[in-house]
């Protein structure tokens, strides 16, 4: 499985993840959907991380698609709660 | 999957699938796709530069509201040594403002510094792929039939296309922080303009609009507390002159 990290690049990680990824991306959504920015700033930067520590950096010049994609490391709680509701982060 | 990276990844997914818009022959897409890729190259590069100039006008602000602070610190010295403690008093209240000033400047350098360097690894990241692009380009222009090319370049460019997504996000925030810095350089500088920061030697005799605001603002008790320390330091600090440091005036 291939993982982008919006602004950092991709990560290849074993199939096998996807279960800790899952959990640790519903933790994150569901901090931002309850409102609750620090526990958002909390389990956004642990998703992050968790990708960083069990992928593997993909070399610049690999021309493959992502699996899955996370926004950037800064995004705000306003941001978090705007994607989740309108247009998304991404300029059309 | 669900959740954060599910919505996302439809999002960003349908907006490079946008990018890409591909021509019916694969040669055309080809070349169609490297061509969009170099302009994307050429808007990151402006973005850089646009980033570069708002930061310059920052800098040279700081620069001269740092040159504000040293003199209205001199000249507040200066007049209170003269025995003109209003003078002084007026002074301080700039610099106070000043001094203000120029730590949100400093701030906002290092957020635009940080844009900056952000945006280059972009760049950077976005120039390798395209130059393996345009490798793979002709690779698959030599070696495929038209069908098996047709997937091998959608497989290549989806990997540029995200690239360039991606690159397009990095590309937004720092062009939203840039407008910020923009409205805050303004700011400033009109601030600057209304003689906020001017010497005490260009005010004319009186009391007027900036010295009135800039006694409320420096109400704080900061611009008490540092003429006190001036005063103690210029060894004026009211009591006759002489007897200070030898602790024994009003014992």
């Amino acid at each position: 499985m291939i993982v982008r990290i919006m602004g950092e690049g991709q990560f290849r990680i074993d199939d096998s993840d996807r279960d800790n990824l899952n959990e640790l991306d519903n933790a994150a959504v569901a901090a931002s959907e309850g409102g609750d920015e620090t526990a958002f700033l909390k389990t956004f930067a642990a998703l992050l991380d968790h990708v960083r520590e069990v992928g593997t950096r993909m070399a610049d010049d690999e021309l493959e698609g992502s699996d899955v994609l996370f926004p950037p490391a800064d995004t705000t709680f306003a941001e978090a709660q705007h994607e989740f509701t309108g247009d998304g982060l991404i300029p059309d | 999957m669900a959740g954060m990276s599910g919505r996302f990844s439809t999002v960003v997914k349908a907006k490079i699938n946008k990018l890409l818009d591909k021509a019916e022959d694969p040669g055309e897409t080809l070349d169609y796709s490297y061509q969009a890729q170099l302009q994307n190259l050429q808007n990151v590069k402006k973005g850089i530069a646009d980033v570069v100039t708002a930061k310059k006008r920052l800098q040279m602000q700081a620069e001269k509201l740092e040159q504000s602070v040293v003199k209205l610190d001199t000249q507040a010295r200066q007049a209170l040594g003269a025995g003109k403690e209003d003078l002084a008093r007026m002074a301080l209240e700039r610099k106070t403002v000043a001094q203000t000033e120029l730590q949100t400047l400093d701030t906002q350098i290092a957020e635009l510094e940080d844009q900056q360097s952000k945006l280059t690894e972009s760049e950077q990241r976005l120039r390798t792929k395209v130059e393996a692009f345009r490798t793979k380009k002709e690779v698959i222009k030599a070696q495929y039939n038209a069908a098996e090319a047709q997937v091998r370049i959608s497989e290549a460019a989806t990997g540029v296309g995200e690239e360039m997504a991606d690159v397009g996000l990095a590309m937004q925030r720092a062009v939203d922080k840039t407008e910020q810095m923009r409205a805050r350089a303004g700011a400033v500088e009109e601030l600057e303009a209304a003689g906020t920061f001017d010497d005490i030697t260009q005010l004319g005799s009186g009391e007027d609009d900036i010295d009135r605001q800039l006694r409320e603002l420096g109400a704080s008790g900061q611009v008490d507390d540092e003429l006190a320390k001036m005063k103690a330091e210029l060894g004026t600090g009211g009591a006759p002159q002489g007897e200070l440091g030898e602790g024994k005036a009003g014992a």
